[in-house]
């Protein structure tokens, strides 16, 4: 009974422990983000890497999350006779919610576990040993520009998840099941406000895209440095960004919304 | 042990590696990891200009040792001076100042593999100085063709052997112009025409340039065959140190061991173990169970 009570008293110091150090981590590549300005070049490549390279999944999934969407809410909206407002809730629906967290879920096992991956081979290479010894600072070069584009490609991967969800409902909706154009586009005009909803979203957006990029880096540095640890950390990105983005949306629709 | 460790040292009576021409000096030096203690009072000196060898038993921390050299990992007890600056005790701007008087050649050669071979050569300078392409260049293709890699400057470290890395990682390592550079297993995996390449590459940037040279190789032949001076470790201290033929002369059971390659001495073939004859016949308390339980 006293081992239990230790293990598990051990395993909390242990995560917290853990915690602090990742606090500490991300410190240190805030602190190097003014380094990129004259290593500009880094930070597009890692926005090619992480963003543009996950195009393609965050495009195919949005549209049929989009057409999905214009299926069942037809099927709702019909039974009080308000399939015109088919356009306002699938929007809505997209821009506030499905939009950022469905992108960061998918950020999390595109981009999130290619960037543990990278860096934890890195370190099991001994690359960042390699560049600490010719006196170049990992936080500088690896793990800001990475951070900092996870940061800022996540709201625009967002964004083109929600408008290209949009033009799937339209497609089923409108196109398909014969809801009338204009009131989707009408619709969806009037009801959805800018500041309240699109830039609301995004900023959910840009704290997944923090988040993520952070528990990504922090695990690929923090890694053992064996074929089993680095596949340790890949799952542990993807199961800790994607368990804090469904966290972080509850917490910041009952602050925002 | 200790008394055995303590009577084995060899004071080296060459000029050359007295004090003040130490480039390197390890005084009382401890490290643990966790309740594993790594070194326990390791006290040796890298002679300046020279090429200096460190062989030892398998995780004995002969790594580690460079690490700490180079401030990768700090001392919990005892100093470590590079040109007369204690490591552990300098700011991190200080310490990345000082590593760019040094170079490190890992066993992995730890080329960046997003980058050729001559974008990784080039990789301190661009990252340190401002120098223009066309000098940057020049520099980088003087170190390729220093270790026979011109032909490879194009070329990415997955498409390069083992060897071939090493002597890229060696050109990177020299392209800033470093006082020692520390080789980490340089001959470990390597064909006899690759290792003789490393070899000669190793004594000839040594004397050619000036430098100094720390090396950590279980190949003992041949490190000795380049090597001025030898540190021999064991379990967290200094066993013996001295030129190759003062260790060849000696009459260390360690250093015999170490040289000859004999598979059971101080060094101990089996590790501490429960009484076999007790085991085996399953008396006593250490004795297995039908179950396994030991296991």
């Amino acid at each position: 009974m006293i081992d239990r009570v230790a293990r598990f008293g051990r395993f909390w110091l242990d995560a917290l422990e853990r915690f602090g150090r990742a606090q500490l981590f991300l410190a240190r590549t805030l602190g190097g983000l003014p380094s990129l300005v004259p290593r500009f070049g880094l930070l597009v490549r890692q926005l090619h890497a992480t963003g543009v390279m996950t195009l393609s999944i965050i495009l195919v999934s949005g549209l049929f999350v989009g057409m999905v969407l214009a299926l069942q809410g037809y099927n709702l909206l019909q039974g009080f006779g308000a399939e015109a407002a088919l356009g306002q809730a699938v929007a809505l629906t997209l821009v506030r919610e499905l939009g950022p967290v469905v992108t960061g879920l998918l950020f999390a096992g595109r981009a999130g576990s290619a960037m543990t991956a990278e860096i934890g081979l890195m370190k099991a290479t001994e690359q960042l040993s390699g560049l600490e010894m010719m006196a170049v600072d990992p936080f500088k070069r690896v793990y800001a520009p990475r951070l900092f584009a996870g940061f800022l490609a996540l709201p625009m991967l967002a964004a083109m998840f929600s408008a290209v969800g949009v033009l799937g409902g339209y497609l089923v909706g409108v196109e398909v099941l014969g809801v009338d154009a204009g009131a989707y586009w009408s619709n969806m005009q009037s009801s959805v406000a800018f500041v309240e909803d699109v830039c609301q979203g995004l900023v959910k957006a840009l704290v997944f895209g923090l988040v993520v990029s952070w528990i990504a880096i922090f695990e690929g540095a923090d890694c053992i440095p064996t074929s089993e640890g680095v596949s340790a950390a890949t799952t542990r990105t993807v199961v800790y960004s994607s368990l804090s983005v469904l966290g972080l949306d509850f917490v910041l629709t009952a602050i925002m919304f | 042990m200790s008394t055995a460790h303590a009577t084995g040292v060899l004071h080296e009576t060459s000029a050359a590696a007295t004090e003040d021409q130490a480039l390197v000096r390890v005084h009382d030096l401890h490290f643990a990891r966790g309740r594993k203690k790594i070194f326990q009072g390791l006290t040796f000196d890298v002679p300046r200009g020279r090429i200096t060898t460190i062989i030892g038993p398998s995780g004995t921390g002969k790594t580690t040792l460079l690490k700490m050299i180079g401030g990768q990992l700090r001392p919990t007890q005892g100093s470590i001076a590079f040109d007369g600056q204690d490591v552990a005790s300098l700011s991190r701007k200080s310490l990345y100042a000082l590593r760019k008087r040094m170079g490190m050649l890992f066993q992995s050669g730890a080329l960046l593999t997003d980058l050729s071979v001559f974008d990784n050569v080039a990789f301190p300078l661009r990252e340190h100085t401002d120098l223009p392409d066309s000098l940057v260049s020049h520099l980088v293709l003087m170190r390729l063709h220093a270790v026979g890699l011109r032909g490879a400057r194009d070329l990415y470290p997955a498409e390069l052997s083992g060897g071939m890395a090493r002597r890229a990682a060696l050109a990177r390592a020299l392209v800033f112009d470093p006082m020692m550079i520390m080789y980490d297993e340089p001959f470990t995996g390597q064909d006899p025409i690759s290792m003789g390449v490393l070899l000669e590459l190793i004594h000839t940037v040594n004397h050619a340039l000036g430098l100094t040279s720390l090396m950590v190789s279980h190949d003992l032949t041949e490190a000795l065959s380049i090597s001025d001076h030898v540190v021999i470790i064991s379990e967290g201290v200094v066993v013996e140190a001295g030129s190759p033929e003062q260790l060849r002369a000696s009459q260390s059971e360690w250093t015999q061991q170490f040289l000859n390659g004999s598979p059971d001495g101080p060094v101990p073939f089996q590790l501490a173990a429960p009484d076999y004859a007790t085991e085996l016949l399953g008396t006593g308390a250490d004795a297995p169970t039908a179950s396994g339980s030991d296991r």
